[in-house]
Parts: C-alpha cells; structure tokens; sequence
C-alpha cells in the first residue's frame, strides 16, 4: 500500500490515499487562515463562531467520517482524527465543536432506519447545520444510565420532559440528540429521539460560565412537554443507551485527537518562546534543564498521536476499539494536561498572563480530562477489560 | 453564460523569486508554482456569475506540463467546469504580445461570452493582456473590476481607479479584468477536489492551434531582457546606541526622513 508523506507545522503525517492528503492541506490552509487569526477575540470575548463552523460546513469538514452515499466524506478515522487535530492545535473550541457535531450525526448514520437516513442525513452532514448530543443530566453524569428525562409516547408524539445538563451547542444546534427514559428504570428502559431546535418546549438555558471553551456554548436545556414526532426514534425503544455507548467510542477518539493538537500547540510555543527568550546571555532553551523537559513533552506528544492513530487504525478495520479508544482519551488528555502546565512554566511570568496563549490552554486542557467520560471513566473501561473476570 | 478564465501560473510571491542566469526568464524550476492570487478572484467571479445566470466556467491557461497539478487542478477545485491547458516546450521565453498571440488563438476555438482574468500576475505585472486580446479577438476590454453585472447581452463594471471608480458599460462577448476588491474567492470544498481529478482538461499543443513554433518563445519575442542583476543587498541601519542621547538622536532621524 502507498502511503503520501506530508509535513505540517513540524508534524509528520502518512496519509492511506492522495485525497486525504488535499484534504489536510485544505484543512491547514483554512485553520491557517480562517481560525488562528480568530481564537483569541473570540474566546476572550466568549463569543460562539457560527460563521467558522459554516465555512468548515461548505469546505466539507463536518461530514468527514460517514458514508459519501449520504453526502458525508467517506474517510477512515485514521484521516478524520488528523483534520481535528490540526484544527484543535489552532482552536480547540471549534475541533472540540466539530467532533461534537460528527458524534451527534452517528445515532442516526449506524442506527437509524433508510428511510430516517434519506430524509434527515444530507441535510445534517452537508455543513450548514450543527448537532448537539444531549446525555447528561445534573444527576446523571458518568453514571449514565441513571438518567431521569422521561419521555413518553402519545398520539404520534414523545411527550418529552425533564433536564439535561452540559449539552454543547446549546441554543445555537440545530438538531438535538436526546436520550431518554421511555421504559423502566436502568440502561434497558433509555432510547434516542432526534430533535429539531424549534422543538416546541425545547428550552436551551443560560450558558455556564466556565474556565475554558469559552466560545463553545454549554448549557442546560429544559423540557417542558417537549414534542418530538415518533418517527424520530433512532432505533428501537430500549436501544437508546447501547446508542449512546457506541457513539461516544468514536467521540473518545474525537476528543483524544483535540488533545493531541492541544498538546501540539503549546508544545510549539514554548520550544518557540524558549529559543528566543534570553537569561544568563544565552536562550533559556539552551540550558539543559529546559531542553530535557521539552524532549519530554515533544515525546509525550508523539507518543499520544500515535496511540490515537492506532485506535483509530483498529476502528477502521471494522474491529472493536472501544478499549483502545479509551486508552487514547485517556493517555493523550493526560499528555494534554501535563504540556500545557509546563507549557506555561516554560513561558515564566508570562506564561501566567493573557499576552500568551498558554494559559489558555491549559485552562481548555482540563476540560478534555473530564468530557466524554472522565478519565477514571476510561480507567473503569480500560481495567474491566484486562479483568474480564472482576 | 458561457466564461473562459485565463489564470497563469507564477512563482509563489511570498518567496524570494529569481531570474535565470542564461536567459533572464523567471527562474521556475527553483520556485513554488502556484496560480496567481489575482485569478482566484477571476474565478469566483465566474462562479458567481453562472451561479446567478446559469452557464458554464472554463479555465484556460497556457504554462509547462506541471501547471496540471500546481495551477489547473487548483483551479478547478474551486468549481469551473473543465480546463484547457497549453503546453508546448517552444512556449518558453514568450513576451505577452507573443503570449497573447497563443492565447488568442486558443480562445477562438472556445465558446464563450465573457473572457475573465485577473488585472495582473505576480510575475509579469504587464496588465496589459486584456489589451492585446481585445485587438487578436476583437471585442471590448474593460480592466480592473471591482464590481461585474451582467443584464440582456451586456456587462457593467465597476472599474477601480484611484480615487473612486467608474461605470463601464460593453456589449458581451468582452473581456474583464479583476482586482482583489470584486470578492473573496471561496475555498474549495473536500467533494470539490475530488471531482476536480476528474474534471475533463483538454491539452492543447501549438500545431493544435496552427501556430509554429518560429512564431513564439524568446526568440520571437517583442521584447528581450539583455541584463539583469540581483537587487544590490540592502545596507544596514544606523544603530544608536542609546547613551542619554538616542530620544534626540531618533528625532533627528525622524526630522532628516521629513517625518516631523
Ligand atoms: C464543557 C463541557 C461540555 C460538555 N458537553 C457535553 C455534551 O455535549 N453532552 C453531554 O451529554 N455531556 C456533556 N458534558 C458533560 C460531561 O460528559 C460530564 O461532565 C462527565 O461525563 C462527568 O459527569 P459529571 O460532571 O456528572 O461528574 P460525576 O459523574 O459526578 O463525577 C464526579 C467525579 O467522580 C468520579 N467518578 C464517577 N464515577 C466513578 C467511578 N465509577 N470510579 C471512579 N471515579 C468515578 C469522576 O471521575 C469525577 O472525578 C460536558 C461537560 C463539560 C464540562
């Protein structure tokens, strides 16, 4: 198999086809030019970057992973991780934004019936909507299945009602992934409905205020005898939390990849800032307890991307690759914690303020430990693997 | 509506650009190959126009073999329908008035109504090409566009002059030239390049256009550049050391350039 060489900011990258190689330069060309100039006003400001999702939208970059037959762009997730990435080492938010939005498109891409895929798919991977998955609840976090948003069928309709908590895209998605208790108590009784955002009763709340991602809106959203239509089950009632899990083995993956451009991005920065940066007549980088520590951290990068890469290598040949998934998720968000700290170490004082980007990103890096299922989470996935038995 | 886009490939400009030393044409094998900034913006506006009047945009460019992938593929990632590109080794060393000979005669085997190309390229800077297509082809030329509308068989242009611009007005077929006020070209899309590999390019050689080749290249051209020599390097600054006196010292320098 030929495989193309590209080299992008210092990364080395192998791509499986030519046309994934013009789409990693068309994605470097416009993180270059439409999203690095952007991130700073915007996050300082904590607006939320509609026209940028809509200009990745018509340049294709919202559809990567899902079939060509639905308008999606036909690409493993060993090429669609490599674009988040190079999106997240210019604007963590917006790659964050636009996995966010792919897992939002794959209930209904992997279970929704043909007939659901037709009418609703094209519309949702042809860039100019954006998704939003709505699972967890102020009670239920990493205990999912404890979720109480009831949801109950009547004339046609799912009566919907309750609170979900932390949706990303709230109040600015234009489709809602909603999981739901339609049964009894437990995994069993939790399904999935596809909601418009003018779902009458569909109530997207005040954003939170919170330390990082500013410019991504999160938020709760109240159900007050929401009304979603019967056919925008995706499938069976009951199937919801299976929907769910399977879902987030791909998103684990998005948001390991976000991390390893996180990563990437302050590692460039201070390797930049210490070449150039002069204490005792000679660069700090110079010294070799500053170059030991950034060995360490160009390492700890590489060492995540090619573990994200392997379990996105596992995912494309049809194999399980949950585990593997979360062993990304956890290994290069913890990568991602640890750079971005000595990141702002290696910037001294100035690390500390908001002239840098640094301390951005280590305030965004935390966020990637906790999202998607924390990193214990992982560790629970991870050892009852190895464990089988326990 | 039936546009030609003529787009050229060029050295990229943001690099250092060279002359070769044997015949002072522009040194292209030691530079990037790009399309010229310009052309993009000639192309969107194609796109425009056929998106608004229906029709169909073809590029036509006149380069070496490897403007396929650098330049036409580039082109057509951004939406034209189909591509004709020039190739003959006899071409190299053309001036623009031989230049537009060829590209006069490739435009009347073309079907088209308008004729668009950007106002000028980053190499040659002659802008002069609308010109001398308007005497080959006669038709009207209108250059650097800010503005194009089309309405019943004619154009109007808002043609960008220094303090303003004016209205033209030209019976089509014409040809325009842009500037990069008129849009802001559109990034090509990941479903747009994959089509673009399998966009139709036509390769056009001088016997397909009836031209021989003692009628083109350097030795045929208008014009011939008998020197050239690198730009002398540029001398360095005056450095003040700042002793107590450099506020004085900046002001005089400031005084000296006429800036206070
Ligand atoms: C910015 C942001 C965006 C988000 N976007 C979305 C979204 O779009 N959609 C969505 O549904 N959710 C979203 N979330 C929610 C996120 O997925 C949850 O916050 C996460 O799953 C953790 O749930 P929790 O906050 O309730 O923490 P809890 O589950 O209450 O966890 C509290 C602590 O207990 C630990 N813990 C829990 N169980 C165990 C265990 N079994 N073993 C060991 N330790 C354990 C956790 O690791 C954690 O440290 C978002 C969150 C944030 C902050």
């Amino acid at each position: 198999m030929s495989v193309i060489h590209r080299r992008y900011g210092g990364v080395d990258r192998f791509l499986p086809t030519a046309e994934a190689a013009d789409l990693l330069d068309l994605t470097v060309e416009i993180a270059d030019r439409e999203l690095a100039p952007a991130v700073n006003a915007a996050e300082a400001e904590g607006r939320f970057p509609r026209e940028v999702f809509r200009t990745l939208g018509r340049a294709g970059l919202l559809g990567l992973p899902y079939s060509q037959e639905y308008g999606g762009g036909g690409q493993p997730y060993e090429v669609y991780l490599q674009v988040l990435e190079e999106l997240a080492r210019r604007w963590l938010a917006v790659a964050l934004g636009v996995s966010v939005h792919v897992l939002s498109c794959y209930p209904l891409a992997t279970y929704g019936s043909p007939q659901q895929r037709e009418k609703l798919l094209p519309d949702m991977l042809g860039g100019e909507l954006l998704g939003a998955y709505s699972l967890s609840e102020p009670h239920a976090g990493s205990d999912a299945a404890s979720l109480s948003t009831r949801a109950v069928r009547r004339d046609g309709e799912y009566v919907v009602n309750g609170v979900k908590a932390w949706t990303t895209h709230a109040g600015v998605a234009d489709f809602y992934n909603l999981i739901v208790r339609t049964g009894g108590p437990g995994a069993a009784g939790i399904s999935c409905l596809l909601a418009d955002a003018d779902t009458p009763g569909l109530q997207p709340q005040r954003p939170e205020r919170k330390m990082g991602l500013n410019s991504s809106p999160t938020a709760q959203i109240v159900f007050d005898d929401a009304r979603v239509p019967a056919d925008r089950l995706i499938g069976q009632e009951g199937q919801g939390f299976q929907i769910a899990l399977s879902a987030l083995d791909g998103g684990r993956l998005g948001i390991a990849a976000c991390a390893v451009g996180l990563a990437q991005a302050a590692l460039d920065e201070a390797v930049s800032y210490a070449g150039v940066r002069h204490q005792f007549g000679r660069p700090v980088a110079s010294f070799q307890g500053m170059g030991f520590l950034l060995a360490e951290l160009a390492t700890q990068v590489g060492a995540a991307r090619a573990l994200v890469l392997s379990a996105a290598r596992l995912r494309d040949a049809g194999l399980p690759a949950g585990v593997e998934a979360a062993k990304a998720k956890l290994f290069a968000t913890d990568v991602a914690m640890r750079v971005t700290s000595e990141a702002v170490g290696v910037l001294g004082g100035y690390g500390y303020v908001t002239d840098f980007p640094v301390e951005r990103y280590l305030r965004e890096a935390k966020v990637l430990q906790i999202v998607e299922g924390t990193n214990q989470i992982q560790r629970v996935v991870i050892s009852r693997a190895l464990t089988p038995a326990g | 509506m039936k546009i030609v886009v003529l787009v050229k490939q060029v050295p990229d400009s943001g690099e250092e650009r060279s002359l070769r030393s044997d015949d002072f044409t522009v040194d292209r094998d030691a530079a990037t190959k790009r399309m010229n900034e310009l052309d993009e913006h000639a192309i969107e506006a194609a796109l425009q126009l056929v998106e608004e009047h229906g029709g169909e945009v073809t590029v036509l460019t006149m380069a070496p073999a490897d403007a396929l992938e650098s330049t036409v593929r580039k082109a057509l990632q951004m939406g034209p329908d189909r591509a004709v590109h020039i190739v003959d080794e006899a071409i190299h060393g053309s001036c623009a008035v031989t230049s537009s000979a060829v590209l006069a005669a490739a435009l009347r085997t073309l079907e088209w109504d308008l004729v668009l190309c950007g106002a000028e390229s980053t190499d040659g800077r002659v802008q002069a090409m609308p010109h001398m297509l308007s005497e080959r082809l006669d038709v009207a030329a209108v250059t650097g566009a800010r503005k194009i509308t089309v309405s019943g068989g004619e154009i109007t242009v808002e043609r960008q002059v220094d303090d303003g611009y004016e209205l033209v007005q030209a019976a089509l077929p014409a040809i325009v030239s842009v500037w990069d006020t008129i849009n802001t070209p559109r990034y090509p899309s990941f479903k747009l390049i994959m089509a673009a590999k399998k966009k139709p390019v036509t390769t056009l050689s001088l016997a397909d256009l009836g031209i021989s080749p003692d009628q083109v290249g350097l030795s045929a051209s208008t014009s011939q550049v008998l020197h050239a020599a690198p730009r002398p390097p540029r001398e360095a600054g005056v450095k003040v050391i700042d002793d107590g006196s450099g506020g004085v010292a900046l002001v005089d320098f400031l005084a000296a350039e006429k800036f206070v």
